[in-house]
């Protein structure tokens, strides 16, 4: 009876301590989520664009938005609408606000405007992340285009696009001469360009980013040189007006058109296919964008002060035409929308 | 020494316009072609239409500082709704509403509640995008749908001139025929030059003073639709650029007093043709932006000191209300 009475006991004993054990294995799980939540949680993400109002704009806030909520943090938007004024005056108050950013993602509308704002943000202890235009600033990461191997893409596009037994004559639409991603794209063409010497820039007007000043500069373009083969217009954002300009001189044809855009379906892909543009340089949005992602996830964990690195993240760049256009080379930003109001 | 003394702003614009013609024509090869000169006067036919619509205002002793704001936005509003599957015609009528709704209420408070019309456009140009980008727009630039008259309109040429051109013509024509023979249109100088002169001697002058916003509402939604027609869509990023301070520099470069009650189509015509032969003969030349902006602005500002000097402001020529 003993040794039964034993058995049991043990038996019994095994079996808590086996279910403490249980436990205990449980508690001690893994405990990198924790760590992750606590970093995370609660945590003000800011984006600053140049407008809310464009595609690349609309695309990262759609992204952010979903992930940010996903890891229990606070997402919103500033539209300073193009205005350098309203931007920087954005960035002044979210530096002074009560509740400050922890993360200020910040789209420079030039060179210079906002370094000294953002080096006051930094000191602040806020993380300052630059997109897509490069500024005069130690940024904690630079997530966006090398332009410059952007305006390389754009001329051996425009170089193919031209063909060998063309007039080998080229126009350049420039956006101004005070943006760094107009005057990157520029080096980079001319860096290329200067490889092909039998290739000549008959123009290079400005459009200052206006569809009717880039349509009329064009027009202008077209009739002094007739014989032009390829045009590269800085932005899709005013191409349009090249495009017109094109139409109207009946030389859809005979003028490859190459631009640059944030790969938004009836921005870029659409007038791929229906031959207004012959190709696009395109940025790949949810990738630059999934960027920002880890990069704000890696400095909330990291500790580190604000202004410690400043890591250029540079996005892929591909020239897309019809030739390898394919049904996902562009996102929509229609569906994009429908799909973050429908959550 | 009676021809320098004859000489007004609009004479020396004309001749400096004349004078540039000519030596581009000379000096630019390319520059005096028929598709060149077309060119040019498209060029500045939809700025010469917003600035039909502003030298009426302005002769009437205003100025609608909205025009460009109702020209984007109601225009992208009206291809917004059509885009959105709404039907022709209750997309152009809602559009066309709020056209009218924007002039009237424009009209309104500059002639009834006596807001210095400054004021009250800067007002509502800021209403007017702000409330339509952010309630009934969700893009900055919308696109005209394939295949609709917008778009046709912007292919249509007659003797292989754009359908603008002919546009800005008949516009032109039109505003002249008000302001010269029309009843109405002579009021716009009286109420211009004196408007208290002009209401003791019985002129309907704030019914007159509506009409006008409405009408300058009413040219501003044709311009926005010449717009997407050539572009195959409208941005509204446009709202934010100088093109507003270009009609305004149209208006009065041409010779048109900020003080009301002068000046005609004319005017507009030689300060477009002065406007257009420069921007045209700079890009030929390749000249960067930045020069094309302080040589524009140069020229403006060297045109009202000539006529400054020539046409000195007294007490009885400078009157109250001045801009």
């Amino acid at each position: 009876m003993n040794i039964i009475k034993t058995l049991m006991a043990a038996t019994a004993a095994l079996t808590i301590s086996s279910a403490a054990l249980v436990t205990q294995v449980a508690a001690a799980g893994d405990p990198a989520p924790q760590i992750y939540a606590k970093a995370m949680e609660g945590k003000r993400i800011m984006l600053v664009p140049m407008a809310m109002g464009f595609d690349l704009a609309q695309g990262w806030a759609a992204i952010l938005k979903r992930e940010v909520d996903a890891f229990g943090g606070i997402f919103e938007t500033r539209d300073p609408n193009w205005s350098v004024e309203a931007g920087a005056q954005a960035i002044t108050e979210a530096i002074a606000s009560e509740n400050k950013p922890d993360v200020l993602i910040v789209m420079s509308p030039d060179m210079n405007s906002y370094s000294k704002l953002m080096k006051r943000a930094q000191k602040a202890g806020i993380y300052v992340i630059l997109v897509d235009n490069p500024a005069n600033f130690k940024a904690d990461a630079y997530v966006g285009s090398d332009w410059t191997q952007l305006g390389r893409l754009e001329a051996e596009a425009v170089v193919k696009g031209c063909g060998p037994d063309s007039s080998k004559k080229i126009g350049l639409v420039q956006g101004d001469q005070v943006n760094a991603t107009s005057l990157f794209q520029y080096a980079g063409i001319m860096e290329v360009l200067a490889k092909y010497p039998e290739f000549e820039v008959v123009a290079k007007p400005d459009s200052n980013w206006d569809a009717t000043t880039s349509r009329n500069v064009t027009t202008t373009m077209l009739q002094q040189n007739p014989d032009i083969c390829g045009i590269i217009d800085f932005w899709d954002g005013d191409a349009s007006g090249a495009a017109a300009a094109i139409r109207d001189a009946g030389k859809q044809d005979d003028v490859f058109l190459v631009t640059t855009g944030g790969g938004e379906k009836t921005a870029d892909c659409d007038l791929i296919e229906d031959g207004t543009y012959g190709a696009v340089v395109m940025t790949d949005l949810a990738q630059e964008t999934h960027n920002m992602v880890a990069i704000i996830k890696y400095l909330l964990q990291s500790g580190q002060p604000a202004g410690t690195s400043a890591p250029y993240i540079y996005t892929l760049l591909k020239a897309t035409t019809k030739d390898n256009l394919k049904p996902d080379s562009c996102w929509d930003l229609a569906a994009l929308q429908a799909e973050a109001a429908g959550e | 020494m009676s021809f320098i003394k004859n000489l007004n702003q609009e004479s020396i614009v004309l001749a400096i316009t004349v004078v540039m013609f000519a030596l581009a024509s000379l000096l630019l090869p390319g520059f005096f072609s028929a598709n060149n000169l077309v060119a040019i006067v498209r060029s500045v036919s939809v700025l010469g239409i917003l600035a039909l619509g502003m030298a009426m205002i302005i002769i009437g002793r205003g100025i609608d500082l909205s025009m460009v704001a109702i020209m984007a936005m109601s225009v992208a509003c009206y291809l917004q709704m059509l885009n959105s599957g709404m039907g022709e015609g209750s997309a152009l009528v809602l559009a066309l509403a709020g056209v009218l709704a924007i002039g009237l209420i424009n009209g309104v408070l500059v002639a009834y509640a006596d807001v210095p019309a400054i004021f009250v456009t800067l007002a509502s140009s800021s209403f007017v995008f702000g409330f339509v980008r952010s309630q009934l727009i969700n893009t900055d630039a919308v696109p005209v749908p394939s295949g609709h008259w917008v778009e046709i309109l912007g292919g249509m040429r007659f003797m292989s001139i754009p359908v603008e051109v002919f546009l800005f013509a008949g516009l032109a024509l039109a505003t002249f025929l008000f302001l010269r023979y029309s009843k109405w249109g002579r009021y716009v100088y009286y109420a211009g030059d004196n408007p208290e002169a002009a209401r003791n001697s019985g002129m309907p002058v704030r019914p007159m003073m509506v009409l006008r916003y409405v009408i300058s509402a009413l040219i501003a939604f044709i311009a926005g639709i010449l717009t997407a027609s050539s572009l195959h869509s409208i941005n509204t990023r446009i709202v934010n650029s100088n093109l507003l301070y270009d009609i305004v520099l149209i208006t009065v470069i041409g010779g048109i007093g900020l003080s009301g009650g002068k000046g005609g189509v004319r005017n507009v015509l030689f300060g477009a043709a002065l406007i257009g032969i420069m921007l045209n003969a700079m890009t030929i030349i390749d000249i960067p932006l930045l020069y094309q902006n302080l040589i524009k602005a140069g020229i403006l500002l060297g045109a009202i000191i000539v006529d400054g000097i020539l046409n000195p402001r007294d007490e009885q020529t400078a009157q109250q209300g001045d801009i």
